[in-house]
């Protein structure tokens, strides 16, 4: 199954989204909440990032959802310093992080591939709310 | 000569002057951005200092090395990844070397300004580091090409990079959180910009010393 981290300054979102997702796909659980710094404060933190691709990652693919600045750099830091330990299939999905991530993870849950999962991430980003 | 020995004691000298300067720091970024530049830098340099002494025996490269990963897992902000990646790619650029000279310093230069242009996805001139990064290294590379005394050279690109920060006040931020404040912004220096001179000023000195 294709494995999600969520990245996020706030611990709280992370696990805020972590608990939306519990709901709608409760039996998915190949995701792994990365909010905030080391020692949870507001922020992001690369080596967590990269023990989160790590646990979620069966070899089916990982995607990385991000929320604002220096999540993007943290995570493509961490891809950079996986690139040496030969993981591979690792996107940073394009996307809102909490609608992203519940497209994502509904997806994942029914085993679809990792290009389908970048797809509903995708969706998420089109999606109009009113 | 600047062994490492040298690096070691100059990366103290940058962990103490960045963290005096904390405050200074947050009141920038509480301006434009989040205030918590200050705080981070406080955070990853007070890191680093605690870690110096295990970099006892290393080669300069190992010491720059483990300056960017305790940046980098430390830091917390935008500025982890970047100045992770200036030292890593200094890191890159002294790999087998016991001292450092000027052209090392200028290619440890030219790779850190590319990281942290790919880095941030962003160049001169829209009000982030870079606009004190690239006028220190081009000040460097002209008066090299003037002939000037290195020395000398290095106090003309340490005015260029405070003239960088002044610069950094008169634009509009496109990159980083200052970006969401658009025309506001403008009046502002850059935090990123001013732990940067702070920077570049420890490593003027090494060199002028040196």
């Amino acid at each position: 199954m294709v494995g999600i981290v969520l990245v996020s300054h706030s611990p709280k979102i992370a696990e805020g989204i972590l608990e939306l997702i519990g709901q709608m796909a409760p039996d998915y659980n190949q995701i792994v909440a990365c909010g905030g710094t080391a020692e949870g404060d507001i922020g992001t933190d690369p080596a967590g990032i990269m023990e989160g691709i790590k646990k979620v990652n069966d070899g089916q693919g990982v995607v990385i959802l991000v929320d604002i600045g220096s999540a993007i750099m943290s995570a493509e830091m961490a891809l950079e310093l996986l690139e040496d330990t030969g993981l591979s299939d690792i996107i940073i999905a394009d996307g809102p992080i909490v609608e992203g991530a519940l497209n994502a993870s509904v997806s994942a849950s029914i085993g679809a591939s990792l290009n389908d999962v970048i797809a509903a991430v995708d969706d998420a980003r089109n999606l109009s709310k009113l | 000569m600047i062994n490492r020995e040298t690096v070691v004691k100059t990366i103290e000298v940058i962990s103490d002057t960045i963290i005096e300067n904390s405050e200074m720091l947050n009141d920038l970024d509480r301006a434009i951005g989040d205030a918590d530049h200050g705080i981070n830098m406080k955070r990853g340099f007070e890191k680093v200092k605690s870690i110096l002494d295990d970099t006892q025996g290393k080669a300069i490269s190992e010491v720059f090395k483990t300056v960017g990963m305790t940046l980098l897992t430390s830091v917390g902000g935008a500025s982890g990844p970047l100045y992770a990646t200036v030292f890593l790619k200094f890191a890159d650029q002294c790999k087998d070397m016991d001292s450092l000279d000027a052209a090392t310093y200028e290619n440890m230069l030219n790779a850190a300004i590319e990281g942290i242009k790919k880095r941030g996805k962003s160049d001169a001139g829209c009000k982030t580091m870079l606009d004190v990064w690239i006028p220190y290294a081009d000040t460097l590379k002209s008066e090299k090409s003037l002939g000037t005394d290195f020395s000398i050279a290095l106090g003309k690109s340490v005015e260029a990079a405070h003239d960088g920060f002044e610069y950094s006040k008169t634009i509009v931020a496109t990159k980083g959180r200052a970006s969401y404040l658009g025309e506001r912004s403008i009046g502002h220096g850059d935090p990123g910009a001013a732990s940067t001179v702070l920077i570049l000023e420890s490593l003027s000195a090494m060199f002028q010393e040196g």
